[in-house]
């Protein structure tokens, strides 16, 4: 009861907590990434092993059904989540980091410096995130898990610097950042102490996205066959399924389960995200 | 507006030529000399000398100094020389990328103009019907998280080989001779609606979602309590809402634009639907590095035309640039 009143007297957690869309996309997030955790204790088999029969339907075996040659949809799918999750969260933060720095930055100093990183920022914005993906992809002839994120997290974050700067533009003329100025804070300190801290709820919000942005870019990638060369990944079990035609013998849970799984958990971060949206954003939240 | 324009134009020439380098960069540096053990297998086709010979070839030399290179891979960009492909030997890459980008102008021009104007539209409609948003919006949200290739297995599960009432695969039916005559042209739009429709579908959900929020939050602005307090009709005051949250709708659909192409990309694979995506991606897996290297150019070129053409919409339809324009003269 403590902690409950604690929470009651923080506004902002406790219109976060309460929001409806953040209840019901924390839980829908929470049960998936049950499933990444527990989903490879509990299975009997492993992703490369001849499970049982091909072109076996959802059943008490099998739970998502069987590839044709064999393999358990269920396993692969579970230890393909747990890979996507990991590249989205690396990606992610590497993401939320160069935009959050990026936009700071130039938000806060103005002037050619601003000018050049948004240059930067614009240009990165313009290309066709997968196409160079794909380019560079193409060109590396070993790719795991954590370098594929950083690749992926390299090409997302221009909108993150864009959003960041036209906040950090409007706080910095705010009277605490004077002050803080007038006593001679160095620019860090004024940056991160007083402008990065009081977007935080923000900033958040921006790692969600960006978690998100990771995980689509990173599952078309592994669709097109250039994700992690070692291990199994949602893309590349969506792969598998048109290169073998699945969907024309009529084996939907091999192509379809997968990616549903994905969408829905995609979905819950949405929920998350306009929740918290509403929760922090007093004109929004009494609709 | 000039010094609007100014700027817009500076980044696409930066973008443009950021491209160029990678293209020229990423092929020439990598460990294992992709470029080298290519041009292996030219020599052994007929023509093949000649293709090692020309300056499109010698931007990759290792014979020359490093700036040599480089600027001969411009100078041949400007002649139109990307390389010849190696999968659909002797076949200028130029050629190819001309041939195939109509098949993406053709799927993602309609599927994205129509999806913003559908999207606002619904999206609108989502923002000011309270009843209609409780289930409305969770549907936007589903559409707008699928990613494109899922969403486009399973428009290809449903209407392909479920209700069986469209093809799945190809531009058009392998039996049939490209032309303008009736059959064809059936032929080639019921070929063309499932990727279309696909790419319509999952853009719509985020345009609707962008349009309901600006709603929501014009709706409690001051200016639409005056008009309420007025006694304006209902009417009104939507119209007013929608239109000012028109503005940030196209600024979205700049930074989406990227997003829109490497869909294209994907959805492209899925349908076997051979426009720009789907060579580059053919081309990764044959290692057919020239071809890959052309289609990525175009695809960027692509873009960068794409958001010209926002850039002048937006244009059109801000008062306030439109107004600083006048103030110029």
């Amino acid at each position: 009861m403590f902690l409950w009143k604690k929470i009651k007297n923080n506004e902002n957690i406790y219109y976060a907590i309460t929001n409806v869309k953040v209840q019901i996309g924390f839980s829908l997030f929470f049960l998936i990434v049950l499933l990444a955790i527990i989903g490879p204790m509990i299975t009997r088999y492993t992703y490369t092993e001849f499970a049982g029969p091909g072109y076996h339907p959802p059943s008490g075996d099998y739970w998502f059904g069987t590839t044709l040659q064999g393999r358990d949809v269920f396993t692969q799918t579970v230890f393909g989540l747990r890979s996507t999750i990991l590249v989205g969260f690396i990606g992610g933060l590497i993401a939320s980091f160069i935009g959050v720095i990026i936009g700071l930055v130039a938000g806060y100093k103005g002037g050619l410096l601003d000018e050049a990183l948004m240059m930067l920022t614009n240009v990165v914005l313009t290309f066709p995130t997968l196409a160079v993906l794909i380019i560079v992809a193409a060109y590396l002839p070993y790719r795991g898990i954590v370098n594929m994120a950083v690749l992926v997290g390299l090409t997302v974050w221009p909108w993150t610097a864009r959003a960041v700067r036209s906040q950090a533009m409007s706080l910095k003329s705010s009277r605490f950042v004077d002050l803080s100025r007038i006593s001679a804070n160095n620019v860090f300190r004024i940056l991160f102490e007083d402008i990065a801290a009081n977007m935080f709820s923000y900033i958040f919000m921006v790692f969600i996205l960006q978690f998100m942005g990771t995980i689509l870019a990173t599952v078309g990638l592994e669709f097109l066959g250039l994700g992690p060369t070692r291990g199994i990944s949602l893309g590349l079990i969506m792969q598998n399924a048109v290169n073998w035609n699945a969907l024309e013998l009529g084996m939907w849970w091999w192509g379809i389960i997968p990616g549903l799984i994905l969408t829905f958990m995609i979905v819950s971060l949405y929920f998350i995200n306009t929740g918290l949206d509403e929760a922090f954003n007093p004109k929004l939240r009494e609709f | 507006m000039g010094k609007y324009f100014g700027k817009k134009l500076a980044i696409y020439l930066a973008t443009f030529f950021v491209a160029v380098t990678i293209n020229w960069l990423i092929p020439r540096f990598m460990p294992g000399d992709p470029i080298l053990s290519m041009l292996a297998q030219f020599q052994g086709l007929e023509g093949g000398q000649e293709i090692i010979q020309s300056r499109f070839v010698q931007s990759f030399g290792l014979d020359q100094p490093l700036i040599y290179q480089y600027l001969n891979f411009w100078r041949s960009l400007f002649r139109g020389d990307l390389g010849v492909s190696i999968t659909i030997y002797p076949r200028p890459v130029i050629d190819i990328i001309r041939n195939s980008i109509l098949f993406d102008i053709i799927v993602v021009l309609p599927a994205v103009s129509l999806s913003w104007i559908i999207g606002n539209k619904a999206g609108a409609f989502s923002g000011f019907n309270k009843k209609a948003d409780s289930f409305l919006m969770p549907f936007f949200y589903f559409l707008t998280s699928s990613p494109y290739f899922w969403f486009a297995i399973v428009v290809v599960y449903v209407f392909g080989i479920r209700l069986n009432i469209f093809p799945t695969s190809h531009a058009y039916s392998s039996g049939m001779t490209p032309g303008f005559t009736l059959p064809f042209i059936i032929n080639f739009i019921r070929h063309w609606f499932l990727p279309f429709f696909t790419m319509f579908l999952v853009g719509l959900g985020g345009w609707a979602i962008g349009m309901r929020n600006m709603i929501i939050y014009e709706k409690k602005a001051n200016y639409s309590e005056y008009m309420k307090s007025l006694g304006a009709k209902d009417k009104m005051v939507r119209r007013y809402a929608f239109r000012n949250g028109v503005l940030p709708q196209v600024t979205g659909l700049a930074i989406q634009l990227g997003t829109i192409i490497s869909g294209a990309i994907l959805v492209q694979m899925v349908f076997s639907y051979p426009g720009l995506g789907y060579r580059m991606v053919q081309a990764v897996q044959n290692q057919d590095y020239f071809l890959l290297q052309g289609s990525f150019l175009a695809l960027i070129t692509m873009a960068l035309a794409a958001n010209f053409i926002v850039d002048i919409v937006y244009m059109i339809i801000d008062p306030r640039i439109r107004a600083s324009y006048k103030e110029e003269k």
